[in-house]
């Protein structure tokens, strides 16, 4: 039914033109639903990819052509495989949450929130189906300004500061990204990133085009130590802001590493795996002790985000040491595929965390964790949905969260004892920041006269609830429809990247 | 003695403006109160009537005037360029100049015959026609910078601009002269292929090179020649401002190409090197500094600095990809500062100029379309893509990356996010901030649909850089 649809492009561009649409009519009572619409019909497009989706093979679906820029022949080259498509779905899911979200929050230029999301949600799809070097380029920067105008415009009280640091942060990596693409062209002659997995390089070129893509890939990631822009841009963030950044843009950076680092640079990958590695592990023991002390809402759910991607770059990298230890294929696509995993559960689990708080914060107009207490005691019906999630967020066997998890410390075994046993603290830690900011926040007595005033969840906000808990708990159950997509995919970059380029 | 017959149909479109410019003198001189709206008109038509003679003339090419004057691609697009800029420069001035008692027909004399000194500076083929067209640009803009007799700071600037282009003129006199010396000839053709031929003295001609370098660098803007440049954009009225911003660098940047490429093509790495001086240094100033201003006109002039650094790149990078890459910079360049000046121009009134950051506070509630307009801007300045900037910036860079210059590609990437933060200022001010005041904005309805189409071209042009990149690539094909 969809194949003769171009349906990227329509899923790319049916966002944006709405968004502009809706710019450019200003508020008026319409913006809403139109917004409402808009989202659900690329949604349901973006299903399409799922059903006409050929999950036994590895090569790009879906495939589109165009020159676009024919001096430089750059094109418009889009398609996807196992690795974009269940992310192009999230980023469309994510999108009707976010409009959903802002339904009666946002009071204050409508239009231009609604448009900022949706054209930002064409752009991040764009992303995951560029296949052209600049084309990737072009929208991983551009979505940068909508992203800025929202936290700048809709955030918190120190909004300038945080979303300016957002902005130059991102910036700064992606101007090596940009470097390294330019050289790519340079040494292959085209923008294809498929010819760039094929070009051959010298070890020394790989390690500085890694590095440029480490860095780049890294902040989005982002990986400690050039993580502080997120917490800063969580807290300032509207609910909205916060759900987009949680849920997508920091995939885009795992996404990168999938797509950049490993198949064009395998053989500095394997020589600097120690570095990610690192890197990766610091983030999950460390930023959980982080989170651990925190006091604001929105700061614990970012460090908890931190190290929960701290999972997706350990299960991307860890890969060379299971190749090294000859532990078995099998090994080392259960790392990649609980990265993937871990990447889209993350989506899901860490919007739903910052819906919740966006719920709280509406009514109480604080987020830190002190003015609240026994909050259940009055929201019954959120109290739930607050603790599943604080369940799935710390990994709770049943839920999606359990699985990525479990998969990469399962590969990780093969790899080291260590970095298992490091990356398993997390079951620990992820629990106890958790557990005692639930504890803290809804358990106890009624804290005080404004908790004891608050109303519990409307209908609204229980759908909005109600099918993240689903997707949640049916990853969780029943994880094989997407481990299968990528199956082929996974399997493809493992022989690819285990293929020394020297 | 044999008189060869001028091929004049190749400079037509430069006689006609000469002409126009003898009128609209006249006009101004005899028409006494109504000679300024006059000018005005005519000064448009002139401008108009050139860039359709040019258009129609395109695709011939070849020398004339006894080699001193060439016809070429090169120079049809970038008069073109020249021409249509300066209609647009006209159009924002108009209402500025009303409405401060400037609004004289002197300033359109003057900024015909500028466009005029551009126009052969740009169709050089021999150091005199070069030197002849510089000074006719030059000595128009130093006169109408001092336009504003009564006020202080214009007059320094006026000063200033004229002690130091004079000098510039100088020097870059003094290394024509002495690569005069060397080659023996003054046309360009000549001296290329003299050097070209070999055996000639190459310390001398490094010696006269220096001096033509930092002619180019004078007249361009570039650290550490770049002093005059902030004093000037502030000091001069805005509408000034907006002409000496946008097309006289095409012509600068013409003038170099001229000079450096088809002239002293052949020295190339001599010439490389104190580019890449000059280009790092004027990144790094450009940006670092810019951020440190208040007044928005003083801001845009160091990023005119900054984006005169990428420039130089793609000329210095020595290939006819990177000459390309630079053209279309220069070019989009031109365009956003347009825009930028344009706005200023928008946003000032009788009694209130407009280029104090703060000024911008809240622009978004007071008008968003135009907060819009120059969000767009501002993103193309910082090189943000969708927008044609990003292009620009992506072309110069890929120039010096494809000649593995790559640490040279690092302090440009580097600096293009270092300026990307006072952008990044305007914006904030302009979406994030609360207005000082309240009321709406007044423009004149050609102006409010000057700074749309200004805006929505940089626009456009950044979803589709295809077609304006693949005429810049012929254009050195």
């Amino acid at each position: 039914m969809f194949t003769d649809l171009p349906l990227l492009s329509l899923l790319i561009w049916l966002p944006v033109f709405g968004g502009l649409a809706l710019l450019i009519n200003g508020d008026n009572p319409w913006t809403r639903p139109l917004s409402l619409v808009i989202s659900l019909v690329t949604l349901l497009l973006s299903l399409g990819l799922y059903t006409g989706f050929d999950s036994a093979t590895h090569q790009m679906q879906f495939v589109e052509q165009a020159s676009w820029i024919t001096t430089f022949n750059i094109n418009y080259a889009l398609g996807i495989d196992g690795f974009s498509m269940p992310l192009i779905i999230l980023t469309a899911f994510s999108t009707v949450i976010v409009v959903v979200a802002g339904w009666e929050v946002i009071q204050d230029r409508v239009s231009q929130y609604m448009a900022a999301f949706l054209i930002m949600e064409g752009l991040m799809i764009a992303v995951f189906a560029s296949l052209d070097a600049i084309l990737f380029y072009v929208f991983f920067e551009a979505m940068l300004i909508p992203l800025f105008l929202v936290i700048g415009i809709w955030g918190g009280p120190n909004r300038v500061y945080a979303t300016i640091k957002f902005f130059l942060y991102t910036l700064f990596g992606s101007v090596f990204l940009l470097l390294a693409l330019l050289y790519l062209h340079h040494v292959s002659g085209s923008f294809s990133i498929l010819a760039f997995h094929d070009v051959s390089l010298s070890l020394q070129e790989q390690i500085y085009l890694f590095l440029a893509f480490l860095i780049a890939f890294a902040v989005k990631v982002p990986m400690w130590p050039v993580h502080t822009w997120l917490p800063d841009a969580h807290v300032e963030a509207p609910t909205g802001g916060s759900v987009i950044l949680a849920a997508i843009t920091l995939k885009i950076g795992g996404y990168g590493l999938l797509r950049f680092a490993l198949p064009i640079t395998p053989d500095a990958s394997m020589a600097l795996d120690w570095l990610v590695i690192s890197l990766s592990l610091i983030a999950v023991v460390y930023i959980g002790f982080v989170a651990l002390a925190q006091s604001d809402l929105k700061k614990l759910i970012a460090y908890s985000s931190i190290a929960h991607m701290g999972f997706v770059t350990l299960g991307l990298f860890i890969i060379f040491r299971i190749f090294a230890n000859d532990a078995g294929s099998s090994a080392a696509v259960l790392a990649v595929e609980g990265a993937m995993v871990q990447m889209i559960s993350h989506g899901f689990i860490a919007a739903a965390m910052f819906l919740s708080v966006g719920v709280l914060y509406d009514r109480m107009h604080t987020r830190e964790i002190s003015a609240y207490g026994g909050v259940i005691n009055t929201m019954p019906i959120f109290g739930g949905f607050a603790v599943f999630f604080a369940m799935a967020n710390a990994g709770l066997p049943g839920t999606s969260g359990f699985v990525g998890e479990f998969m990469v410390i399962l590969a990780a075994f093969n790899a080291n004892f260590w970095f298992a046993f490091l990356a398993a603290t997390t079951l620990i830690l992820g629990a106890a920041y958790t557990l005692w900011m639930v504890k803290r926040v809804m358990f106890g007595e009624v804290a005080n006269d404004n908790v004891a005033q608050l109303t519990d969840i409307n209908r609204r906000e229980f759908w909005m609830l109600t099918s993240l808990a689903i997707i949640v708990l049916t990853i969780g159950l029943w994880p094989a429809p997407l481990t299968e997509v990528m199956h082929s995919s996974v399997e493809n970059l493992l022989n690819h990247v285990s293929q020394s380029k020297l | 003695m044999t008189f060869e017959v001028l091929n004049m149909s190749f400079a037509l479109p430069e006689m006609f403006m000469l002409a126009m410019a003898c009128i609209i003198l006249l006009a101004v001189a005899f028409l006494g109160k109504n000679g300024a709206n006059a000018a005005y008109g005519l000064s448009q038509l002139t401008l108009a009537v050139t860039a359709i003679l040019i258009y129609q003339a395109m695709g011939e090419s070849g020398l004339t005037f006894d080699g001193t004057y060439i016809k070429d691609a090169f120079s049809d697009v970038l008069k073109l360029a020249i021409c249509m800029i300066n209609i647009a420069v006209l159009l924002y001035s108009t209402s500025y100049l009303k409405s401060r008692d400037l609004f004289k027909g002197e300033y359109y004399v003057l900024a015909i015959f500028s466009t005029l000194g551009m126009m052969i500076m740009v169709s050089a083929a021999h150091f005199l026609t070069i030197y002849l067209g510089l000074e006719l640009m030059s000595l128009c803009m130093y006169a109408m910078v001092a336009m504003h007799r009564d006020s202080m700071v214009s007059t320094e600037a006026a000063m200033k601009y004229f002690i130091l282009g004079a000098l510039a003129s100088g020097m870059l006199l003094y290394g024509m002269s002495i690569i005069y010396g060397v080659t023996g000839s003054l046309s360009i053709t000549t001296i290329a292929d003299t050097i070209q031929a070999g055996g000639l003295d190459n310390t001398v001609l490094s010696f006269g090179l220096v001096f033509l370098v930092i002619g180019i660098g004078f007249k361009l803007g570039a650290v550490p020649f770049h002093m005059w440049l902030p004093d000037v954009y502030h000091g001069a009225p805005t509408a000034v401002t907006l002409f000496i911003a946008t097309a006289p660098k095409i012509a600068a940047f013409a003038m170099a190409i001229r000079l450096l490429v088809d002239g002293l093509g052949d020295v190339h790495q001599h010439w490389q090197g104190m580019l890449i001086m000059l280009s790092v240094l004027s990144m790094i100033l450009g940006n670092i500094v810019a951020i440190a201003q208040t007044n928005l006109k003083r801001m845009l002039a160091y990023s005119t600095i900054s984006h005169v650094g990428f420039i130089l790149l793609g000329i210095l990078s020595g290939s006819q990809e990177g000459y390309a890459a630079s053209m279309f910079y220069a070019l989009v360049y031109a365009l956003m500062s347009l825009g930028a000046f344009g706005m200023i121009i928008m946003m000032s009134r009788q009694g209130f100029e407009a280029d104090n950051i703060d000024d911008y506070k809240g622009l978004s509630r007071r008008n968003p379309w135009y907060a819009l307009m120059m969000l767009i801007l501002m993103f193309s300045m910082a090189g943000i893509p969708p927008l044609v900037g990003f292009y620009a910036k992506l072309t110069v860079i890929k120039s010096i990356v494809d000649i593995n210059l790559i640490s040279v590609a690092v302090v440009a990437v580097l600096m293009s996010v270092i300026g990307a933060f006072y952008y990044l200022r305007i914006i904030k001010v302009m979406y994030f901030d609360k207005p000082i005041e309240e009321n709406l904005l007044q423009a004149p309805a050609d102006m409010r649909v000057m700074i749309s189409v200004n805006a929505l071209t940089v626009f456009a042009l950044g979803v589709f850089p295809g077609s304006l990149l693949a005429v810049c690539a012929t254009v050195f094909s």
